[in-house]
């Protein structure tokens, strides 16, 4: 894998997220509690909410439209909703944040 | 037979056990020299936080004394620096003569790290390290002030040490919870509430900006906010790095540490590390077990033995007499990680273990740390624990166990625990109403009064008679906020206030929160409930909220926002409606649309432009117009006396007046405003949230009106003759809402519950309690009433736009 520096982890609010913009659509990249990261892709399947303006809780997302949860890690919907959202390689170095590259290329993405 | 000669240099708790492995094993083996700069033998390190608390002396602590060394034939060289290694000719230099070697071993231990802050050098700026800092810690006592930086292992220990003497500390953390490498953010929480309960003053997120000093002795810290904390001591712990200085000079490979083998051998022939001076496999050491392993490795080593050091999951406690806190392995979440949390807030208990696959990983507990070495061994020895996953949490002992109890909260009240705010009934009177015969909630009413005025803590009241009276009583079903807890809106409401609990964290170790850190559900709840009742201690959450609430805009369904511009009681001005007429054409917002409550929205402006069109606005005087909150929305007027016929008083002037001092406020619903200026009632005053109708004599005020869902006719609350009056009971009333109502009930909601008399009581008849509640509000407004567009536009602006764009690198 190549990744690529997309920031700070203190530039993401504590229980919050930050959109990345690439060529497969926006990512959410999400900072918990405990200073884990996750990037999922940032569009709820079910009305295309933003999911990057979730509340946060645990390792899951609430999406602001209709209150779908979706799970970090799996990207999987939660509960009674079925549906998932696709997740990318990112890890943590130091402060920085880094970012799969190929998997956020139109080729892979294909 | 010729003895090896070893030199060992640095006699501390590594290179001690060394020695008394090597001794014990062949006593007439060796012919050992011992090197150190410190004019004194081996000491136990780990146990200088007795000594500093009183518990132990320097005596007590001493592993090895003179007589030991004389016993085992080893030469001691103490207080003397080495000053020259020669690892060709194996000799080693000090200032009283060379000592040839066969064997030589490193064991210089580490230095604390010393923040290079301006004034670090002052005299009364010391680490926590030996003998001498804690003798300096010692010789402060009640009159003194003591700042420790660090709220780590160490820094606590000082800190907790210090406070036994009567000293005045202060820790400053720059985390935002204690000991953050060990605990997870509950137990940093409980851990903090236990020190602050021994009068340690804790400031947790505060970073040091410089030490000032008077005479070349310390006097204060400086933080970067501004607060100066006067100090006679200021002690730093906040963290040890390896002393290799010696090692490099000797041309040992050094990283962080000294690189040694698995056999902790250099890079250099014959030359050996251990302890908290080596760097083995990436990784350096500061907890006292893996230096016990080292040790025993290199002794054997030396023996001559098969042996490798191994390095091991570690577990901490803290040695603070009545913290008890145990952490083992790694409690990190990661994917295929599961948490089992119990809690128990009677006792102050926290425990939570770390599954991955069918084992244990991790562990952290606290209040109670009895099964904290099975658990550590359950993760040492990779157990399978797929059989007592259910039971685990329980511990050894406990098989067959019970769930954590949703009443142990309620039960651990103390007797003078508030439990009804309107009566001021506390636990207590109402356990002995009990148990003079009161066993059901009518009685409870009739003979206390407890839950007879606004209701909203018969369920505390219910629970209280369970606790007390136990089977004998059934309790009706409620229904709790979510499934995070038991609780249900109104109990959580009563114990924030009477416990009192003033964060999130509190709220959720107190009561028994089920989950890591709540909900989309309950979160903006509870951020809501303690922002009402503690607008001075506690910060407001934007991570709790909504998103309308967290970015001052509301969510479109195509992920746009819309943007309100305040217009003080639908009031504006041609140079207003130019300013929003540009920023519609510059941000290419697609609609305009005039609101019902007399203003203009601008809808579909994109999420990355809220900052800019917001500074656009403000340059042309305009704020927020909190269309999005849960929050004070418009007080919506007609022109009155100014122009109109029928006008009776001016009831634009007072909806402007109204609309600036109710603005920013939040509530636990939307809340709507309505001043008609007479009975022909144009602004429609009489389906809002609060109403007024100006009348000859004055205003009539009437509440709990709605055009929504529900459609509600408001009911007259009191008749007031002066503008100033209405203007008190309006605010009086939305406080009265503010602490009382269920997040997410409309005032008429809340009415339905409390009753209109019950309101009257408090508002109207009660002249000094109107008068409190108003100045309640104007207190909590001394925070909350100021436009969050400006505060965003200055502070946060670039949180709005993308992190990065990778559209284009990821094309090439």
């Amino acid at each position: 894998m190549s990744w690529i520096d997309i920031g700070d982890i203190n530039d993401i609010p504590l229980r919050g997220a930050r959109i990345v913009k690439t060529q497969v659509g926006c990512i959410a990249v999400f900072r918990t509690a405990p200073d884990e990261v996750f990037a999922v892709s940032d569009t709820c399947p079910h009305k295309q909410g933003p999911l990057s303006e979730g509340i946060v809780h645990g390792q899951s997302v609430t999406c602001p439209l209709h209150n779908w949860v979706f799970d970090l890690n799996t990207g999987q919907a939660q509960g009674a909703d079925e549906g998932s959202i696709p997740t990318y390689p990112v890890r943590v170095e130091g402060a920085r944040i880094l970012l799969d590259a190929e998997s956020v290329s139109r080729r892979t993405a294909a | 037979m010729t003895k090896q000669k070893i030199v060992v240099i640095g006699a501390g708790m590594a290179s001690g056990r060394v020695l008394e492995n090597l001794t014990d094993a062949a006593p007439d083996q060796f012919d050992i020299t011992l090197f150190n700069a410190e004019p004194r033998g081996n000491y136990n390190r780990i146990m200088l936080s007795p000594v500093l608390a009183g518990d132990q002396t320097y005596e007590d602590i001493v592993t090895h004394d003179d007589a030991w060394y004389a016993d085992r034939g080893i030469t001691c060289r103490f207080g003397e620096k080495v000053t020259n290694i020669d690892t060709a000719a194996k000799i080693v230099t000090g200032p009283n003569g060379d000592v040839a070697y066969d064997k030589l071993i490193f064991g210089t231990g580490s230095e604390p790290f010393i923040i290079p802050l301006p004034g670090h050098d002052l005299d009364g700026v010391i680490a926590y390290r030996d003998l001498e800092d804690t003798e300096r810690m010692m010789s402060m006592g009640e009159g003194n002030k003591v700042v420790v930086i660090g709220g780590g292992l160490l820094g606590l220990e000082a800190a907790a040490g210090m406070a036994a003497r009567g000293v005045e500390v202060t820790v400053v953390h720059i985390m935002g919870h204690l000991m953050e490498r060990q605990l997870d953010e509950a137990a940093g929480y409980l851990l903090r509430k236990s020190l602050e309960g021994k009068g340690i003053d804790i400031k947790l997120q505060a970073n040091s900006k410089e030490i000032v000093g008077e005479d070349g002795k310390v006097k204060a810290l400086m933080l970067d906010d501004g607060t100066e904390l006067p100090c006679d001591l200021l002690v730093m712990a906040v963290g040890i790095r390896p002393s290799i200085a010696l090692g490099k000079e000797a041309g040992l490979a050094v990283g962080r540490g000294i690189h040694v083998d698995d056999q902790m051998l250099t890079s250099v022939e014959d030359v050996y590390a251990v302890g908290e001076c080596v760097e083995h496999d990436g990784a350096v050491f500061g907890l006292v077990a893996p230096l016990y392993d080292q040790a025993k490795v290199l002794a054997q080593t030396l023996l001559g033995e098969e042996a490798a050091f191994v390095q091991k999951t570690l577990s901490t406690k803290l040695k603070v007499t009545g913290c008890d806190l145990f952490s083992a392995g790694d409690f990190a979440e990661g994917e295929g990680r599961e948490d089992i949390v119990f809690r128990d807030p009677s006792r102050g208990v926290y425990k939570r273990l770390v599954i991955e696959g069918n084992k244990l990983v991790g562990a952290v507990m606290y209040g109670d740390v009895a099964d904290g070495n099975w658990f550590f061994q359950l993760i040492k020895d990779e157990t399978d624990i797929d059989e007592m996953r259910e039971m685990l949490i329980f511990g050894p002992a406990y098989q067959g166990g019970e769930a954590s109890d949703p009443l142990s909260a309620v039960a651990a009240l103390p007797p003078e625990a508030e439990i009804c705010g309107c009566n001021g009934i506390c636990k207590g009177t109402i356990v002995d109403a009990i148990a003079g015969g009161a066993t059901d909630l009518a009685a409870i009413k009739a003979t206390t009064k407890a839950s007879a005025s606004c209701g909203t803590c018969t369920g505390l009241v219910e629970q209280v008679l369970q606790v007390t009276l136990g089977d004998e009583f059934e309790m009706p079903a409620a229904a709790s906020i979510c499934g995070c807890t038991d609780h249900t809106h109104e109990d959580v409401r009563r114990l924030i206030k009477s416990m009192p609990l003033q964060s999130q964290e509190a709220v959720w170790q107190e009561l028994g929160w089920k989950s890591r850190n709540g909900c989309h559900v309950c979160r903006p709840a509870i951020n809501y409930y303690l922002l009402s009742d503690w607008p001075i201690e506690y910060q407001d959450d934007p991570q709790s909220r909504f998103v309308n609430e967290r970015k001052h805009a509301n969510i479109q369904k195509d992920g746009t926002y819309s943007v309100v511009p305040r217009m003080w009681g639908g009031i504006t001005t041609p140079s207003e409606l130019r300013a929003i007429a540009d920023a519609a054409d510059k941000y290419d917002v697609p609609t305009v649309k005039v609101t019902g409550g007399q203003r203009i929205d601008l809808l579909g402006v994109k999420g990355e432009d809220l900052p800019n069109i917001w500074d656009d606005l403000n340059k042309a005087g305009m704020v927020s117009g909190y269309a999005y909150s849960k929050g004070l929305r418009t007080v919506k007027t007609c022109v009155g006396t100014d122009h109109c016929r029928f006008g009776t008083q001016d009831s634009t002037g007072l909806g402007i007046k109204l609309e600036k001092i109710l603005h920013g406020a939040w509530t636990p619903h939307k809340l709507k405003l309505g001043v008609s200026g007479c009975p022909r009632n144009c602004a429609e005053a009489t389906c809002k949230d609060i109403g007024i109708v100006c009348v000859d004599s004055g205003y009539q005020i009437s509440i709990g009106g709605a055009a929504g869902m529900d459609v509600k006719e408001t009911e007259l609350m009191c008749s007031v003759p002066t503008e100033e009056d209405a203007m008190e009971v309006v605010l009086a009333v939305t406080q009265l809402y503010r602490e009382g109502a269920k997040y997410l009930d409309r005032i008429y909601k809340w009415l339905g519950k409390v009753g209109m008399d019950w309101v009257k009581e408090q508002v109207v008849d009660d002249l000094e309690n109107r008068k409190a509640l108003a100045a309640r509000f104007e207190l909590s407004q001394t925070i909350y009433n100021h436009d969050p567009w400006a505060d965003h536009v200055k502070a946060k602006a670039d949180k709005y736009a993308p992190m990065a764009d990778l559209t284009l690198e990821a094309a090439e």
